[in-house]
């Protein structure tokens, strides 16, 4: 489909489910794949299982002085960074009146923080190169809202209004920089679901199904391509028509 | 005219496109030079790279002219 030859990316939570998906596809598509990550046997198992160079490069996110470090050990495994998709993110739920200003911070750290830190060293070398990709992972959450998710909705508008700052900033240096909101994805968390729940889940997409990781990796590997270069400023929302906005 | 002088004189000429004898010293990169400031950044990044040098953002800010930048760098290499 899209060709990424020559392409140098950063996935992190490289680890997870769409992030390991993400990895799978660019490097699909002929990009050299930086993991990223806290679980390095992870991390081994999915770079085991992708044919093209990759390199293995840990960072535990909510570490503010191991963020500063994985741009530059990224670009000097790898020689230059043209893809940053900022993919790593948790949640702590809690409804808003009990919301423990831990489950506040923690969230922000790792979903907002490191994504603004590593935007910002990734930048810079973009700029030089006059070329570059920035993706965030952002959730259809950021733009309705959820009850119980009050940090998170927080964490992933913030990523939205964010990559619209940067957007425009950096444009005319040929970097873009655009969000992806999935829906509901299945992952290990949804197996989980009993099926009444999973049947109110289905019953708000229009679909009548969850997405799947690769149908978010497709739309990463979109924004990462030369082809996308006039898209910037953007949420690609893949949702299933659960919200159309 | 310091070797110095030289060197940032043509990083400005080719990054702003501008004519040599218009970078003057009193030539402020943004008034004078039509730069944005994404363009001042992006000097500051090409000076750092030309001298091996590390320009702290506070001292960044204070290059407003070409002759603000030949006299930190003049001070910086030496
Ligand atoms: N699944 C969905 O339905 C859905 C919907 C909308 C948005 N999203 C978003 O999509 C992204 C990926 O989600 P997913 O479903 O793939 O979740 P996941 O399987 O739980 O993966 C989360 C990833 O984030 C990494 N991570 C978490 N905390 C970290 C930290 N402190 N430092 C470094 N890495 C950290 C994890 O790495 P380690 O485990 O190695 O630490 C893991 O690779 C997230 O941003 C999520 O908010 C998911």
């Amino acid at each position: 489909m899209f060709d990424l030859t020559g392409k140098r990316a950063l996935v992190t939570g490289a680890s997870g489910g769409i992030g390991r998906a993400i990895a799978q596809k660019l490097a699909d598509c002929g990009a050299e794949v930086a993991l990223s990550g806290t679980r390095v046997e992870k991390l081994e198992e999915v770079a085991s299982a992708i044919s093209g160079k990759t390199h293995i490069v840990p960072c535990n996110l909510s570490d503010l002085e191991a963020v500063d470090k994985l741009i530059p050990s990224a670009i000097e495994a790898m020689g230059g960074l043209d893809i940053l998709v900022n993919n790593a993110g948790i949640t702590r739920d809690n409804i808003f009146m009990r919301m423990k200003d831990s489950e506040w911070d923690d969230v922000i750290a790792v979903n907002l923080t490191a994504a603004f830190r590593l935007s910002r060293a990734a930048v810079k070398t973009m700029m030089k190169q006059r070329a570059g990709r920035i993706i965030g992972i952002t959730s259809v959450v950021g733009v309705t809202g959820n009850p119980g998710q009050g940090n998170y909705a927080a964490s992933k508008a913030g990523l939205i209004g964010m990559s619209k700052a940067i957007a425009q900033e950096v444009a005319s240096r040929g970097i873009t920089v655009n969000t992806i909101a999935p829906g509901f994805i299945a992952s290990a968390m949804t197996d989980e679901l009993n099926d009444k729940q999973r049947d109110t889940i289905l019953s708000t997409i229009p679909t009548g199904r969850l997405g799947s990781a690769d149908e978010v990796a497709a739309s990463a590997v979109f924004l990462a391509s030369d082809e996308a270069a006039y898209v910037t400023g953007q949420t690609i929302h893949v949702n299933g028509g659960m919200a159309m906005i | 005219m310091s070797d110095v002088s030289d060197r940032v004189r043509k990083i400005v000429v080719e990054h702003l496109n501008v004519e040599a004898d218009k970078v003057t010293e009193k030539a402020s990169f943004i008034d004078d030079l039509g730069a944005d400031s994404l363009d001042q950044v992006e000097l500051v990044m090409a000076f750092e790279e030309e001298f091996s040098v590390e320009i702290p953002d506070d001292a960044a800010e204070n290059i407003q002219t070409f002759g603000d930048a030949v006299s930190f760098l003049e001070k910086a290499v030496n």
